[in-house]
């Protein structure tokens, strides 16, 4: 990090904590809970996410000056669905079980409201360095989370990480099933997710108090 | 930066995004079409195998597992021995079965409609299968049904473009699919296809004979799209498998 100055090391860790978009700025829920089943689609939908964040701050932050600001946010919308568009059919060229697992929700990082909060408050009025660094940091923060629910959901729902078996063979009852464990069915429901991620707000805010808002 | 603000460089901007971005997409989807193509055809290969029971499922697991992509061309050309069209009446040898779109097939009138037909054997014995297209609640739902000689379905796969998640969504879930293996598409000496059935008495579809599966709750229209499917399809194909085995 120390090639990084301080205000820009900020740009990377702050998404990352204390001003997460998910956790802090409530922003791309439906994705987070939808597609966090499975720990590999997690991670996929991360790097998507990296992808479109940080090559679409550059972008913008390059176009910053000639973007005629009447049809502003219709430019970004075509930045971010090219660039969608692009990951959509690299996935189908490259991935394609898994871009049928994720089908429409690729499409939806379009309506990802992190990506155009960002184009709008950040990569319009930044030079394209530091916008790409804060497209980074708002998809790394986003990613963290959407990886620890896969990673919660899938080791207790299906027992497996990204398809090994970790904690034995529930058929064959070995590994934990051999003490009478099983798997909870529950964790796979779209509902347990929003459990999941409200349960990594409250510790993030036990944790650190001046997170919490006062009515 | 006033001079971003006037209509004529507002048009003269979207025009020029316009043709850049238009550029760039056709590139892409140029280059990356064979690829592309290529998925799809191991999908539709891995598809049939699913129907014909030569898959990757683990018994007491309730997951679907296809043959893997780096070996499913091999395991075609090893299980589907021929292919077939049929025509107005005509069946006849043809490789162009496997391309043939049933998207549009089903849009033709009746006597120009091309109908493929794989014929595979496994373990010695003959499997006939059926593709299919049709109607769900919210979009095309599709499939491949595979009989043996006696017009019995040995496996199906089921698939969908939109349909509701947990409910209609669930045709292509195994304990669904499980249910048809056995079930005849024949009642005595008539053609009475598949019935998804709602308040069927036989949960566990017990009753091989009866014709009739099990509904998905919640997926009504989604079941009789499968029914109405499965009937609409397969009566059509049923001289020529007779024929087939009146000939072996």
């Amino acid at each position: 990090m120390a090639i990084l100055s301080k205000k820009d090391q900020r740009l990377i860790l702050d998404p990352l904590a204390d001003d997460n978009p998910i956790t802090i700025q409530v922003l791309g829920i439906c994705s987070a809970l939808a597609i966090t089943a499975q720990l590999k689609a997690s991670i996929v939908m991360a790097v998507s996410v990296l992808f479109v964040l940080g090559v679409g701050n550059v972008v913008i932050s390059l176009m910053r000056n000639i973007i005629p600001s009447k049809i502003r946010i219709i430019v970004q919308l075509i930045v971010v669905a090219t660039l969608v568009i692009v990951v959509d059919q690299t996935l189908k060229a490259f991935a394609y079980e898994l871009s049928k697992e994720l089908s429409v929700f690729v499409g939806l990082i379009i309506t990802n409201c992190i990506i155009m909060g960002r184009f709008e408050a950040f990569a319009l009025g930044n030079g394209p360095y530091r916008s790409f660094l804060d497209g980074i940091g708002n998809a790394l923060g986003y990613g963290v989370i959407l990886i620890a629910v896969g990673f919660f959901r899938e080791l207790l729902g299906s027992g497996t990480l990204l398809g090994f078996k970790v904690l034995g063979d529930p058929i064959e009852k070995t590994g934990l099933y051999a003490f009478g464990y099983e798997n909870n069915g529950f964790m796979l429901l779209s509902p347990m997710a929003l459990i999941v991620v409200g349960l990594i707000i409250w510790v993030q805010r036990s944790k650190n108090p001046a997170l919490v808002e006062e009515n | 930066m006033a001079k971003t603000d006037g209509n004529g460089y507002t048009i003269l901007f979207a025009t020029i995004m316009v043709i850049v971005v238009g550029g760039v997409l056709a590139g892409l989807a140029t280059g990356l079409k064979p690829a592309i193509k290529e998925n799809e055809r191991f999908e539709k290969q891995q598809n049939i195998l699913y129907a014909m029971g030569v898959n990757e499922n683990v018994e007491g697991e309730g997951s679907v597992n296809f043959i893997p992509t780096d070996r499913v061309e091999a395991e075609y050309d090893k299980y589907i021995k021929e292919a077939y069209i049929i025509q107005n009446g005509n069946i006849t040898q043809s490789d162009e079965a496997f391309t043939v779109d049933m998207k549009k097939q089903s849009k033709l009138p009746k006597n120009e409609r091309k109908m493929p037909l794989f014929v595979g054997e496994k373990d010695g014995q003959k499997y006939y299968v059926v593709p299919m297209y049709g109607k769900g609640l919210w979009d095309a739902i599709w499939g491949y049904v595979a009989l043996n000689d006696e017009l019995i379905v040995q496996g199906v796969y089921f698939d969908h473009k939109g349909e509701t998640p947990g409910l209609g969504a669930n045709i292509k879930e195994r304990y669904f699919m499980d249910d048809f293996t056995g079930e005849r598409i024949m009642q005595k000496t008539q053609y009475s296809g598949i019935t998804v059935a709602k308040g069927n008495n036989d949960p566990k579809n017990e009753r091989k004979d009866d014709n009739k599966v099990d509904a998905l709750a919640g997926a009504t229209i989604t079941g009789d799209g499968v029914s109405a499917m499965i009937k609409t399809t397969l009566g059509n194909y049923v001289p020529f498998i007779k024929d087939f085995k009146t000939k072996a």
